[in-house]
């Protein structure tokens, strides 16, 4: 049993296959034509957003509704929190007014682990500073499977900003557990200090790691980081590590291409690519809510 | 003036002596002794160490009275068994004048707990880019020897010589905090394998040892002394080493807190393993240890670093850096080193050598007749568990929380009379 979904390493292989099994179950409502269940009703779920992310939040809320529960949108801006209150006492506000679930975004790396021990109520973590974000992990997860048919086995490459990326770390824990092999790519510049002890590969060439992926998954690069000397420019970036028309002939026929939003087109990424055939982009994010609805339903439903 | 008998106590872990305390100093020591009027103190299985001196303290006063204040950090001090401590200059206001720094003293005067020796800034405001009137702070009723912007480093290389060169008239001491400023930017644990599972801002090993090996190069140059401040590499332990067989004037200490602590701790993201130089990795202890063992590393102070509750119960970027450590110091070094350099290096380490460094002549001293009665009693038998809340300090932010440690101080004794007796706090 958990109790809260901080990090993917909370999840072994059975409870991650049985979200993703899950998932696919509320899928299959999306096409009817009622889409709610009632699994969830008279149960509160607050979204605790420190950080504008209306992607994530617009997810998380569409699937709370979806299972009935009682959705209170908080947002850091134009509320106590702007007014300086700390993130205990907006915990215990919370608690107080009996949050079953709490779904935190938060600029800083841990909040996530910080609030669950001073509420009673489940915390999902919805992307905690350069640390995690564990349901960005497992719908890619879901998108993998439910377009190559399996996880075990396949290659999958991460490309662009794994040092400051809260999907790569997630994708790697959980990806690791459910049997891909993953294969971070990026400057050396953009990799951790101590990525070595990763279950994952490491590379710093794109083009000779194409021709064996099953997946490729671009990272949103911020351009502001050159500022920080992490590369020269733009520019030359998007030469080295950007999957254009030209990188996409390199991958295998099957292969799929990636990425968790917001795209920077004409960075990581060329609309070309992000527009192709291969591309999941907007399948990621129904598949989202999917398995949002899946995660909410086993952690409040208690059935994880 | 109350005259104290001593009965029974192993000086440095010695046969059982007597110890006659009369008028501030050691009157008499043999066996067997008696004196008339005295309050006797049975002492059989402790053992008596000279008052041990801490050469990095925050007391936050001025500036953080809610965190820590002169009294309240003494009194901690005095119940960890220390009768002397070097108070930080990075209050606010920064004590980087006389004013401010004779404020320090006096208010440690007048707490009469320990003596409180202010540590002057070496740059205005800890600025980094001014000298401040670091003479005027030597000549002024505190007497400062050590300089240091604690907390900051002295980064630019050219102010740092000139700072090294200039005390030299005072026979003062530059004790640096090694952070090279342009590779910690936004920095919250050590850069290494747990950082970047955490997803947290890596503070490299390299940006202490680049600015040690710059510093040993630059007293070397200038013929001055440096003391480097919590040292918490493997790097710079050989660094020092280099430098030290080269004869350079430098000294160093190193934290209880990275003699024990890794930064696994940052797993839990509890703010109280926050601390700046940060917790490092096992064999960075492993390496301390032994430099503390061979001399490389030639002290232990505390940096013992208070924090309000609301600066610690908060997501780990947010909170402030640093722990209290007064009070549990001397239980982690019996606990990490007793085995190996006995209690007469225990004294070495955390008595005479910091004096020496501060010079503190009353302090550092070896029990004998006629000589300053600073003295700390302990049991070495004797197992605690740490309380927060049971802490002297105003503050709680400590990492040992519910740890149990060996070795407890029983009374501190300075110039004679008791700061601590059976344990608790005389005043």
């Amino acid at each position: 049993m958990i109790r809260h979904l901080l990090s993917a390493a909370d999840l072994d292989a059975a409870t991650a296959t049985l979200v993703l099994d899950t998932a696919h179950e509320m899928a299959l409502l999306a096409d009817r034509e009622v889409k709610k269940l009632p699994t969830l009703r008279g149960r509160t779920v607050v979204n605790l957003f420190y950080e504008d992310s209306t992607r994530t939040r617009i997810s998380f809320e569409a699937a709370a509704k979806r299972l009935s529960a009682d959705v209170i949108n908080f947002s850091a801006k134009g509320s106590s929190v702007s007014k300086g209150e700390s993130l205990k006492d907006t915990a215990l506000t919370l608690q107080a007014m009996g949050a079953d679930g709490v779904v935190v975004r938060h600029p800083a790396s841990g909040a996530p682990h910080r609030l669950a021990h001073w509420v009673d109520g489940s915390v999902l973590n919805a992307g905690d500073g350069t640390h995690e974000h564990p349901t960005q992990a497992l719908l890619d997860a879901y998108t993998m499977r439910s377009r190559l048919g399996r996880l075990e086995g396949l290659n999958v490459a991460i490309v662009g900003d794994v040092l400051h990326s809260r999907v790569a770390r997630s994708n790697v824990l959980l990806l690791h557990t459910l049997g891909a092999k993953v294969t971070l790519v990026a400057p050396p510049t953009l990799l951790p200090v101590g990525v070595e002890a990763w279950p994952a590969r490491t590379s710093y060439q794109l083009d000779s790691v194409l021709p064996d992926s099953d997946v490729v998954m671009m990272l949103r690069v911020q351009r502001e980081r050159m500022d920080e000397a992490y590369f020269p420019s733009a520019r030359e970036y998007s030469r080295r590590y950007g999957l254009d028309t030209a990188r996409m002939r390199r991958l295998p026929e099957h292969a799929i291409v990636m990425h968790p939003g917001p795209m920077n087109r004409g960075m990581e990424i060329t609309p070309e690519v992000a527009d192709s055939v291969r591309s999941t982009i907007v399948e990621q994010v129904a598949n989202g809510v999917s398995v949002r609805m899946a995660v909410l339903y086993l952690l409040l439903g208690g059935k994880v | 003036m109350t005259t104290y008998l001593i009965k029974g106590v192993s000086v440095l872990g010695g046969p059982a002596t007597d110890l006659v305390i009369r008028d501030g100093v050691v009157a008499q020591m043999g066996n067997d002794l008696s004196a008339v009027d005295a309050r006797e103190i049975d002492a059989g299985g402790l053992v008596a160490l000279p008052g041990l001196v801490d050469l990095h303290t925050h007391l936050r006063e001025p500036g953080r009275e809610d965190a820590e204040t002169v009294e309240t950090g003494s009194r901690a001090a005095a119940m960890g068994g220390y009768t002397a401590v070097c108070a930080m200059a990075n209050t606010s206001p920064v004590a980087d004048t006389a004013g401010v720094v004779e404020q320090v003293w006096r208010l440690g005067r007048e707490a009469g707990l320990v003596d409180v020796q202010p540590v002057g800034a070496v740059t205005v405001g800890l600025e980094g880019t001014q000298l401040a009137e670091l003479g005027a702070m030597a000549d002024s009723a505190a007497q400062v020897r050590i300089f240091s912007d604690d907390g900051h480093c002295v980064s630019d290389p050219r102010l740092m010589r000139r700072a090294l060169e200039y005390v030299k008239a005072f026979d003062g001491v530059v004790a640096q905090h090694a952070e090279e400023p342009r590779l910690t930017v936004g920095a919250q644990m050590h850069e290494g394998e747990v950082a970047a599972g955490l997803g947290m801002t890596g503070w490299p090993a390299v940006a202490e040892e680049s600015i040690i090996a710059r510093d040993v190069l630059l007293a070397e140059h200038v013929g001055a002394r440096l003391h480097v401040c919590h040292v918490s590499t493997a790097g710079s332990v050989e660094i020092l080493r280099w430098a030290k067989r080269r004869g350079v004037r430098v000294t160093a200490e190193v934290t209880p807190h990275h003699l024990l602590l890794t930064d696994e701790r940052a797993t839990s993201y509890d703010p109280v393993f926050k601390v700046n130089p940060p917790l490092r990795t096992a064999s960075d202890v492993a390496a301390l240890r032994t430099a503390l063992i061979e001399g490389v590393v030639d002290i232990i102070a505390t940096d013992h670093a208070p924090h309000t509750l609301e600066d610690k119960e908060c997501e780990w970027a947010y909170a402030r850096p640093g722990m209290v450590g007064l009070e549990t110091a001397l239980s982690i070094v019996v606990d990490v080193a007793l085995d190996t350099l006995g209690w007469d290096g225990i004294a070495e380490r955390m008595s005479r050598t910091p004096a020496r460094i501060a010079g503190l002549t009353d302090h550092g001293l070896d029990i004998g007749v006629g000589v300053p009665a600073n003295i700390t009693l302990v049991d070495p038998a004797a197992r605690w568990r740490v309380e927060p809340a049971d802490l002297a300090s105003r503050s709680r932010n400590t990492p040992y929380a519910g740890l149990t440690l060996p070795a407890r101080v029983v009374a501190t004794f300075l110039r004679g009379e008791p700061t601590v007796l059976d344990g608790k706090a005389v005043k």
